[in-house]
């Protein structure tokens, strides 16, 4: 018992002699889905073309070419942008002690979306080198409202941090809207932009993206200990010295760089960071600093085995990840608003 | 303090007759003014438009003088318009009402629980799948956002905090409709998704009398067992047991108030796209206004005409270019939502 005044140290050890097993499992299940991702969809590519898609590259042969500009891409996207959105719940969740947290249903990827189409409708921005920048800044607004709702007085209930997220994602959905109407152009970019998926992008988005959110990872695994101690309370938190305006700041940033730049690359994709989070508690118990690693591992194969999938389900045609990924997420939350854990929060 | 009053209600014959007499007063002056308040926007937007038309033009119109260029443009236009654009309001304010009442939450409302993204897919297959028409389009709504009201409700449950689960459960059951509303507008061709965008933005544009005359009809019809339901509604406010006791079938009435709610607001749906938000505020601003926890029905209605008339004149007139008025009603909404959000917390 004592062992939860500590900061940093909380229970939950119970579970941890799992953790290297559930690590192992989830780390080849990451390359086993990489590679499948790499050889499946309208057209099937074998392991051993793949392999050499890499080793012995032949410009001359379509399904090298398919492999190199259009899975390799898909997939890494799928590697950074699974982390990203996971990440961003898992840090949303802790820092605001809220069960149902996620940067798609509090309204932080519909100001990241919102922000994409001012850019993309209004100032006639068609790189993602610009608009991602306006991405992180929407992102930013988004964020600190969801912040502000949560931290007044007594902080607040899920349901009313929900709820400021429906509204948030309405305003901004409604005024985004009136822009793309307008503007047919617009319109028909932004509609397969907005479903949420990661086909059809070229490693140069990748990479744009890649430096923000590798930087919003390293900061949810530097803010993982204090959030371990925010989790016991304002008050307890502040006495055993920690800063909880900084803390703050860090989680909102790393939020921003997270859902900011990854709803730029893929599109407002919701609920891997509902989900991811609560699967990583499962595993390894209450610990931030185990919580938030393994939360990444999970999204990263959620998202991975959800494009999967979105290929497989309705072949040739293609699902985007960001349907498969709400489809399943959305009965999460119904699930979870049934329950009688959630019920008392 | 006359808050205090209806809360704690006094004990003693006499005092109870005073308090419910002078909430009435009130609600009754509430109710005259935002009828006042309706008939002078409903004559203002008759005046304005691109087309200049003086009061005179006006008065000549609907006594049948005018002639011409000026007649057609005043009754044939803008008179059907301004008609629906009342009608759909009130629609929406007493649908919202109901459901508030119900659920004993300002926040029950049919926007929140999915209704308005249940819709959307309904119009939304009919208009890309089969190519369907403004008639079956307007039955694809009303059934699409029929059976997510019933989903969401049968999903939610009937014990517990009721109107927890049914808001968490209502947010999800959207978001992953919304995910495949969006899928069906990316398939389509470009013009169709144009189209079905243009429906989902909520707009009374291009609507004229072939409208009005159904869901004038239709509202009418559904008015008379609102008005019958009326004081069961208000006893079901006090809690069922209370209800029970003063002799209202509170199952069988709560069911036929929900689907009387889940149709009103699927009127005007179904006739002018999702108009989101007027349900959600027009109740509580008649709360406001009338300054009691139960407002009966006539106050929201009239509350939510007033408000859909004046978002349907500042979406013509306000931005130069005529915005569809559904985009107006979720901006603003959205904000007065996030408002009540952020001044509950304070307290």
């Amino acid at each position: 018992m004592s062992d939860q005044l500590v900061p940093g140290r909380p229970a939950g050890r119970t579970r941890a002699r799992s953790v290297p097993l559930a690590l192992a499992i989830l780390g080849l299940l990451l390359v086993a889905l990489s590679i499948t991702s790499l050889m499946l969809g309208a057209r099937p590519i074998s392991v051993s073309t793949v392999r050499d898609a890499f080793l012995h590259y032949d410009p001359g042969m379509t399904d090298h070419i398919v492999v190199r500009q259009y899975r390799l891409p898909r997939t890494i996207l799928c590697l950074l942008c699974g982390a990203a959105f996971g990440t961003a719940g898992a840090l949303i969740q802790a820092s605001t002690r809220n069960p149902l947290a996620d940067p798609g249903i509090l309204g932080v990827n519909a100001g990241a979306a919102f922000a994409v189409i001012l850019a993309v409708g209004v100032f006639s921005f068609a790189s993602i080198t610009a608009y991602v920048w306006f991405a992180l800044a929407g992102a930013a607004m988004a964020g600190l409202l969801v912040y502000t709702i949560g931290a007044s007085a007594g902080g607040a209930t899920p349901v009313r941090l929900l709820l400021s997220g429906v509204a948030i994602s309405a305003v901004l959905g409604g005024i985004g809207s009136s822009v793309t109407l307008l503007d047919p152009q617009a319109f028909d970019s932004l509609r397969h932009w907005q479903v949420g998926t990661v086909a059809g992008r070229n490693l140069a988005v990748a990479a744009t993206v890649a430096p923000f959110i590798v930087a919003g990872l390293l900061l949810a695994l530097i803010a993982a200990p204090a959030l371990n101690a925010a989790a016991l309370g304002d008050d307890t938190a502040r006495a055993l010295g920690l800063n909880l305006s900084r803390l703050r700041i860090t989680a909102i940033l790393s939020v921003t760089l997270l859902a900011g730049s990854a709803t730029a690359a893929t599109g407002p994709i919701s609920f891997i960071g509902l989900m991811m989070p609560y699967a990583a508690r499962w595993i390894v118990g209450s610990d931030q600093r185990r919580i938030i690693p393994l939360t990444m591992l999970c999204s990263v194969n959620l998202l991975l085995a959800a494009d999967i999938a979105g290929r497989l389900l309705i072949y040739p045609d293609e699902l985007d990840a960001g349907i498969v990924v709400a489809f399943l997420g959305a009965p999460v939350l119904i699930m979870l608003a049934r329950s009688a854990r959630t019920k008392t929060l | 303090m006359k808050a205090l009053t209806h809360r704690f209600p006094p004990h003693g014959r006499n005092a109870g007759q005073q308090v419910s007499f002078r909430i009435r007063t009130r609600t009754l002056a509430v109710c005259l003014a935002l009828t006042a308040l309706l008939l002078l926007l409903a004559f203002l937007s008759l005046t304005a438009g691109r087309f200049n038309t003086g009061t005179a033009d006006v008065f000549n119109a609907l006594s049948g003088q005018a002639t011409g260029k000026t007649r057609m443009i005043i009754l044939e236009w803008r008179l059907p318009r301004m008609l629906l654009a009342m009608l759909l309001g009130a629609a929406l304010g007493l649908g919202g009402a109901i459901f508030q009442s119900l659920t004993r939450n300002p926040l029950g409302s049919p926007d929140i629980i999915g209704f308005a993204a249940g819709s959307h897919t309904g119009a939304l297959v009919v208009l890309l799948l089969f190519s369907g028409g403004y008639y079956a389009t307007a039955f694809g709504a009303l059934g699409g956002g029929i059976v997510t009201a019933i989903l969401v409700y049968v999903l939610a449950g009937t014990t517990g905090q009721q109107g927890f689960r049914l808001i968490v459960v209502g947010i999800g059951t959207s978001a992953m409709l919304s995910a495949f509303n969006a899928w069906l507008i990316q398939k389509a061709d470009l013009e169709m998704a144009m189209g079905a965008a243009f429906w989902a933005a909520g707009s009374l544009n291009g609507l004229g009398f072939e409208q009005l005359r159904p869901s004038a009809v239709l509202f009418c019809l559904l008015c008379l067992p609102l008005a019958a339901l009326a004081r069961p509604l208000r006893q079901m406010e006090l809690g069922d047991d209370v209800a029970l006791a003063s002799g209202v079938t509170v199952r069988r009435t709560r069911g036929l108030l929900m689907l009387l709610g889940v149709a009103l607001t699927a009127l005007a749906t179904a006739t002018a796209g999702p108009i989101s938000f007027i349900a959600l505020c027009a109740p509580q601003i008649a709360r406001r206004l009338v300054g009691a926890s139960s407002v009966g029905l006539l106050a929201p209605g009239l509350a939510g005409a007033v408000l859909l008339v004046l978002a349907d004149a500042a979406a013509q007139h306000a931005f130069g270019r005529q915005l569809p008025v559904g985009i107006m009603t979720i901006s603003v909404g959205g904000l007065y939502l996030l408002w009540l959000l952020i001044r509950e917390g304070r307290r």
